[in-house]
């Protein structure tokens, strides 16, 4: 599961306030995504929210390292 | 809610065109007294009052939710000065410790505002846990907030809970058309929509915004971007619609596009308009409503009087080492002294436009001044960073039009080219230049770009030393010893508007 935000990230916060799972932090200079609470907004909106409100394109991506998250 | 939007602005001609300058400097003659009692001392609503007070930004709110095609929030340079610029964000504690280190250093600053970057209204508990901070240790210091007033209507309530009495809402279209090509999206409800039924949403909500604020009393200033060949003029349509919900100030603002500014426009070469397109959108507006012309575009973390930004002195390392002493007493006794100081002013001018009372004349001209404030000529011409421009007519005397900057430390071209042809385009449609002193050099290169530079008005006050010289200009032109030729057009940050927009005209 999860998404990750990558280094294109401008440090704007708007991600972390529209996240329904608390799942995101400031990290160092860009803001960070923890894998074990995201749930790629699945059960709570149709696309994910910090994407849809990230002001860089392609920064809020999904992390293939983790399987995809299922809606229990 | 009409109460606001009667107000005729100021340019009727009910007492025959003689009035003293207009715009917000026109005073309580022609706010009703309400309202003037709220902007007199307001430096970002009075063009009078800015010489006088001081307002700051804390930027704590970098969050939005709408995307402009003028806006880069990345964006961050320690010289630049415009909207959506930082330094550094502030957490609320740390915005409110340094509201009371600026306020104690600086007494007349009272005005406390937050403009981003990004919306203060897509972050509202930051904004209101620092407005709750700073209304909790510093009473007395006004608070105001600008916003794109996509979430303006949920927030109202709380608005007037906290006293902010003063809102600006950034509105650039009343036309989803026109906004399609503003607005790549916005983000509203968990969704994002884009084109036409983007604008359509955010046009929506920001007149029910407007509407609500005029219900409760709480003043509401317009900030558009001018967009020419996409809003320019349309804004006329904008004007009308703000004004019949009971906005009281409309403040038109030239884009500002360079390619290393890294925003939509600034890549595809979206220019800005030049400084006769600009007055001529803002003089066809005016009919409607009172215009802000002192806007400087400043920075979201400004500090200190308009066109004097000091937030160099105030980063966060230096606050936290700043013992603060927040003394009301010694603030109110300063800010009495100001009053006194601008008494004085405003008596000079009163008198002034005595000087022009015998004559009349259809000629107008455009004079630069270059001023450290004080309402003086007191500035040496080599220091300026900006200049302020006045319209002279005998209808209405000296009338403040606008400023144009020449500090411009991060858009290239300047430093390449010496600082003199930055001034002289800049003032290009100026007949005259009024310092407190200039070397004989430039003087020559002025006279030879057509501007006259004058020196004999040193330390004097800028309306009457500006209506004495014009006298005496039509006086020139009557008997002959003048010739009076109409000046073409000048940019308003040189260096930004191509060169052959302006050669061309």
């Amino acid at each position: 599961m999860s998404l990750k935000i990558a280094v294109s990230c401008v440090n704007c916060s708007a991600c972390e306030a529209e996240c329904p799972n608390e799942a995101i932090s400031a990290g160092e200079g860009i803001y960070v995504i923890d894998p074990a609470k995201c749930t790629e907004c699945i059960g709570f909106h149709d696309d994910p929210q910090c994407a849809l409100v990230c002001p860089v394109e392609e920064t809020c991506v999904i992390d293939d390292n983790y399987p995809r998250y299922q809606a229990a | 809610m009409k109460k606001m939007a009667e107000h005729k602005g100021c340019e009727t001609d009910s007492d025959g065109g003689k009035k003293a300058s207009c715009g917000t400097a026109a005073g309580e003659n022609d706010l009703p007294p309400e309202i003037w009692e709220k902007v007199k001392n307001h430096p970002c609503y009075s063009e009078e009052a800015h010489h006088h007070y001081a307002r700051m930004h804390v930027a704590v709110a970098p969050a939005c939710n709408i995307q402009c095609n003028y806006c880069n929030r990345k964006y961050d340079c320690a010289n630049e000065s415009r909207p959506g610029v930082v330094s550094e964000r502030l957490t609320p504690e740390q915005a409110a410790k340094k509201v009371l280190a600026v306020a104690s250093t600086i007494p007349q600053m009272t005005v406390l505002g937050i403009a981003g970057p990004g919306d203060p209204l897509a972050n509202p508990e930051k904004t209101f846990k620092t407005f709750d901070l700073i209304a909790k240790t510093a009473p007395d210091i006004k608070l105001c907030l600008s916003t794109n007033g996509l979430t303006l209507p949920d927030h109202v309530d709380t608005i007037a809970r906290y006293n902010v009495d003063h809102v600006t809402i950034t509105v650039n279209m009343v036309d989803a058309e026109v906004g399609a090509k503003i607005y790549p999206w916005i983000f509203y409800k968990h969704k994002r929509y884009t084109g036409k039924e983007a604008a359509q949403i955010l046009t929506d909500r920001q007149m029910q915004g407007l509407e609500m604020l005029t219900e409760r009393g709480i003043l509401s200033k317009i900030n558009s971007v001018m967009i020419p060949g996409i809003n320019d003029e349309h804004l006329k349509e904008v004007n009308k619609a703000v004004k019949g919900r009971g906005a009281f100030l409309h403040n038109i603002m030239p884009l500002i596009s360079a390619a290393e500014h890294g925003t939509v426009f600034g890549l595809t070469g979206q220019r800005g308009p030049t400084a006769q397109e600009l007055k001529r959108l803002q003089d066809s507006c005016e009919g409607e409503m009172n215009m802000m012309r002192h806007c400087r575009q400043c920075r979201a973390d400004a500090v200190g009087l308009l066109g004097e930004d000091r937030s160099a002195e105030f980063t966060t390392e230096k606050i936290m080492e700043m013992d603060v002493n927040y003394d009301l007493a010694t603030r109110q006794a300063y800010q009495a002294r100001v009053e006194e100081e601008r008494n004085a002013v405003a008596g000079a001018k009163a008198a002034e436009l005595q000087i022009l009372a015998d004559v009349e004349s259809d000629i107008k001209i455009l004079v630069a001044v270059a001023t450290k404030g004080s309402g003086r000529i007191n500035e040496h011409f080599g220091h300026a960073s900006e200049f302020q421009i006045y319209e002279l007519s005998t209808g209405k005397g000296a009338h403040f039009i606008g400023h144009r900057r020449v500090d411009l430390y991060c858009q290239g071209g300047y430093g390449e080219e010496d600082a003199l042809e930055t001034v002289i385009r800049a003032i290009k449609d100026c007949h005259a230049v009024f310092v407190a002193k200039i070397g004989g050099c430039p003087k020559k290169d002025l006279l030879a770009a057509g501007i006259e530079a004058i020196d004999e008005f040193a330390h004097e006050f800028i309306e009457k030393s500006a209506i004495t010289y014009f006298k005496r200009y039509l006086e020139g032109v009557k008997d002959g010893s003048i010739t009076h030729v109409e000046k073409g057009d000048a940019e308003i940050r040189p260096g930004e508007v191509a060169v052959d927009v302006v050669a061309a005209e």
